[in-house]
């Protein structure tokens, strides 16, 4: 698709010159940092998802919340567009900039205000990374369960804002599942507390709604989080398999067995090598699949499901099945797949990673649909797999230099993403919608449903200030995606 | 993908009923009359009174839209009707060795799916495993234009729009129509224990405090009557083990059923006062509210986090110290079990606002249960 903010498809733009936003705000806002010259700006142009840039605007930095309720009763005054941005590490474009548009950049709100451990919570800002929450917490035994790979680097606030997974979701929940309250301020600049201390707040849950809605409904300021104790022990099993439909099926005898891993992770033979390559975790490059299965807990317990996970991998017919042997193999394990994205980076000048998610028992099916895609469109795809939740990561390999190259796998992970709407699953399962998923909104959703995200939207921001053109699309987008796939040679989208 | 499979997994009977209740909804919207939305109606002292244009507002009942609409164990994921009853749905998943892990109360035979969604209440288990929110997947609601509309969805993570399908759980129905839900669930633990512990109020909410930061298998923590009650719940061993360590007495079957059915004494209907229900961060110390004991008046749920509270005081008095500690405070019953015309704390201005205005989006005439939460909305 053509990335840029398209005032037909997505709405009308302001018209207000740079000039005069800048000259408004360095009244009201003397003391903060704002970046207008096209140098300044230019860092700021993509977030993770670097084939989708714009030049912002300008570039906010404030330092104080004071600043950022000034900054945006300024904009809503003015009628101008925020994006709001963390550490920019997102993968769908949710904080890619508007050429009309503030970049509000919260990477200065970077401090723990709070860790209780008798509470086991942590108060933070959102500029703070997610790892560095659970080095906060690890003195008293404590840890933040969500764990995106990109977790040392990302920020909690894009966390809520996406509502973040990781390797841990089936056991331990979505980011949704461990932010207990944030402070919001609204475009008005208004202040709200969702959610609360306890284990519930009075009306709506509007902190559910909040988290994962890609900075459209508010600007969240502050976030308060669950902390766990840290399991006792954990063990990583690796199996490996010489196909890959045997692997699937041994993960559904896993969760058959009763048995719910902590992490349940799987790769194929294009993803094992470029990680072997890269890393040196030990995997096994001839294998066309394995199965990295950890085990947490109290340590009776994970010895027992050790066992009988083990006696389930050789039922389903694994080649080869290794334990750990300490925490620093275990780490070296995890080391590979967390790092599988960069290590499949090295093998193609450039990757395009895809986020659908599916139910597990389809794995098999959309495996062999994905590899006739890859096939039809000529380009090679890694796939990484969070077996246990059914979140997929295709890897589709391209060279940008060659021409057509990059809107081939555009379009080869958009068909990758409807035929994970076709057996019942969803085009994002941690990523977000972003810029990037926007048409595959209207696949997933009918016009109705889309007619009823819009009006939620409107009841936070009924002009559309907030990150427009991100996550739902407008009518006059959908019909125009829809009229482009009927002339196509692919068949028109069925409606969900 | 809607598919009604009758496989041994869920033999329950079912009925598709959403075009009826469709058309119900296109006939209240337009003749702009308010709907009262029910399932067993089990949980009606919940909420305020649905008012209709004179008196009660007509009842739209989702009983016969009803049965399991997809369920495989092993995807831990169940899709089901709103007007199942919730014992059938939980008799299906434990044939299976599943469960919902978060507990919901029944108040009654005929609880209903729809009715545990639109009330979020969780039962003992709550503080370890999540809320009822916290295991919605997906939802279908009917809105107020009659059209069934799904969101969220049947796997395990999906950030695909607004996350609409958590939204409606609490909501009790004022944002559109609940028909069907995906929850996710889990295997039913390995081992379970329950134990009575002999140990003053005090000494007891420090020892879970510490026990918090422990990776112990508490599944429920409650004191009253002068003693800890406590479920261990996983595997065989890490339960004997932790039943070991902790000593104290074996508890009777039934406790946490019992406790989460409000059938314990404490409860008792014939008490004239007041029934509250604060709810309170983790770590709470014992709260003085004027004129209640706070042995005796106080029964402390989800280890001090859900404490019900008897008590004639004014619902300011409650309220200021539920607030202070930062938590909330709801008038589960009012004085002579009477109902009272504002049992949920009410909202700040700024959040009201916004949830009258998420009302005037999705349901602009109040048709859908209007004051059922708050007079405003």
């Amino acid at each position: 698709m053509n990335t840029q903010y398209d005032a037909r498809l997505d709405g009308e733009p302001p018209r207000i010159a740079q000039a005069e936003v800048l000259a408004d705000l360095r009244q009201a806002l003397p003391g903060m940092t704002l970046l207008h010259r096209e140098e300044d700006l230019r860092p700021f142009e993509c977030d993770g998802l670097s084939a989708y840039r714009a030049l912002p605007m300008l570039v906010a930095l404030p330092e104080t919340l004071e600043q950022v309720e000034t900054l945006l009763k300024r904009c809503h005054a003015l009628g101008v567009p925020v994006v709001t941005r963390g550490a920019g590490t997102g993968l769908s474009g949710g904080a890619m900039p508007l050429s009309h548009g503030v970049l509000l950049v919260l990477s200065r709100f970077s401090r723990i205000l709070e860790i209780d451990p008798d509470a086991r919570t942590a108060r933070v800002q959102p500029g703070v990374r997610n790892l560095a929450i659970s080095e906060a917490a690890s003195p008293y035994g404590l840890y933040y369960a969500p764990d995106p790979s990109s977790q040392i680097a990302c920020s909690i606030g894009g966390n809520v804002a996406e509502n973040a997974g990781g390797v841990h979701c089936l056991k331990y929940g979505l980011t949704v599942h461990n932010v207990i309250r944030v402070e919001v301020l609204t475009i008005e600049g208004e202040h709200m507390t969702l959610g609360s201390d306890a284990l519930d707040a009075p009306g709506f849950d509007l902190l559910a709604l909040f988290n994962g809605s890609e900075g459209m409904l508010g600007v969240v300021t502050e976030i308060t989080v669950k902390l766990l104790p840290k399991p006792e022990t954990a063990k990583v099993l690796m199996a490996s398999f010489d196909d890959i439909e045997k692997a699937g099926d041994a993960v559904g005898a896993i969760i058959a067995a009763g048995i719910i891993p902590g992490g349940l992770e799987m790769m194929d033979n294009l993803a094992i090598r470029a990680a072997e390559d890269f890393i040196g975790a030990g995997y096994p490059v001839e294998a066309e699949a394995i199965l990295l299965c950890e085990l947490d807990g109290v340590e009776a317990d994970v010895d027992d499901d050790c066992a009988t996970v083990r006696r389930v991998l050789e039922q389903a017919g694994a080649t080869d099945i290794q334990l750990a042997r300490d925490e620093a193999e275990r780490a070296l394990f995890w080391a590979g797949r967390k790092n599988a994205f960069p290590a499949v980076g090295r093998m193609s000048p450039d990757y395009y990673c895809m986020d659908g998610t599916i139910p597990r028992r389809e794995l098999a099916r959309v495996l062999k649909g994905i590899g006739d895609l890859g096939e039809e469109y000529g380009l090679r795809v890694a796939n990484v797999f969070h077996a246990g939740d059914g979140n997929m990561h295709p890897l589709i390999l391209f060279d940008a230099n060659q021409p057509g190259e990059f809107e081939r796998a555009e379009e080869l992970g958009s068909r990758i993403l409807e035929l994970c709407v076709e057996v019942g699953g969803t085009i994002t399962g941690e990523h977000g919608v972003g810029r990037e998923k926007i048409h595959q909104m209207c696949v997933q959703f009918s016009p109705g449903e889309l007619v009823t995200f819009r009006a939620a939207k409107a009841a936070f921001d009924p002009h559309g200030l907030l990150n427009p053109g991100k996550n739902i699309p407008t009518p006059a987008r959908c019909s125009e995606f829809r009229l482009t796939k009927s002339a196509g040679d692919a068949p028109a989208p069925t409606q969900a | 993908m809607v598919t009604t499979h009758d496989t041994p997994h869920h033999d329950i009977p079912g009925h598709d009923a959403s075009e009826a209740l469709a058309e119900r909804i296109r006939r209240a919207e337009a003749e702009g009359t308010p709907l009262r939305l029910v399932g067993g109606d089990t949980k009606a002292f919940f909420g305020r009174k649905v008012q209709g244009r004179t008196g009660e507002a007509e009842a739209l009942s989702t009983r016969e839209h009803r049965g399991i609409t997809e369920y495989d164990p092993v995807e831990l994921i169940v899709s089901v009707r709103a007007g199942t009853p919730l014992r059938e749905l939980e008799a299906a998943l434990a044939a299976n060795g599943q469960m919902l892990p978060c507990e919901p109360p029944h108040f009654g035979d005929d609880a209903t799916v729809g009715g545990m969604i639109a009330t979020g209440l969780s039962g003992p288990r709550r503080p370890w495993a999540g809320s009822v929110r916290d295991f919605v997947l997906g939802t279908r609601i009917i809105t107020r234009q009659g059209s069934e509309q799904r969101f969220g969805g049947q796997v395990m993570k999906n950030v695909a729009g607004y996350d609409l399908s958590r939204l409606m759980v609490g909501a009790q129905g004022t944002l559109g129509l609940i028909t069907e839900v995906s929850m996710k669930v889990l295997p039913l633990p390995g081992a379970s224990r329950s134990l009575h512990l002999d140990m003053p109020l005090k000494d007891a909410l420090e020892k879970l405090a510490e026990w918090g930061r422990q990776p112990l298998p508490i599944t429920a923590a409650a004191w009253l009557d002068g003693a800890l009650h406590l479920r261990l719940e996983g595997g065989p061993s890490s339960v004997a083990a932790t039943a070991e360590r902790l000593g104290g007495d074996e508890l009777l079957d039934g406790f946490w059923e019992a406790l989460r059915e409000q059938r314990l004494d404490f409860f008792a209907a014939e008490d004239p006062r007041a029934l509250w229900r604060l709810s309170l961060p983790h770590h709470t110390p014992v709260l003085e509210v004027p004129g209640v004991t706070v042995e005796t008046d106080v029964l402390y749920d989800w280890a001090g986090c859900q404490r019900w509270v008897r008590s004639d005081a004014d619902a300011e008095a409650i309220r200021s110290v539920a607030r202070q500690a930062g938590g909330h405070a709801t008038c589960w019953r009012g004085a002579g079990g009477k109902a009272v015309d504002e049992p949920f704390t009410p909202l700040d201005p700024v959040i009201e606002k916004y949830h009258r205005n998420l009302k005037a989006q999705l349901d602009p005439q109040g048709i859908f249960n209007p004051g059922r939460l708050y007079a405003a909305f």
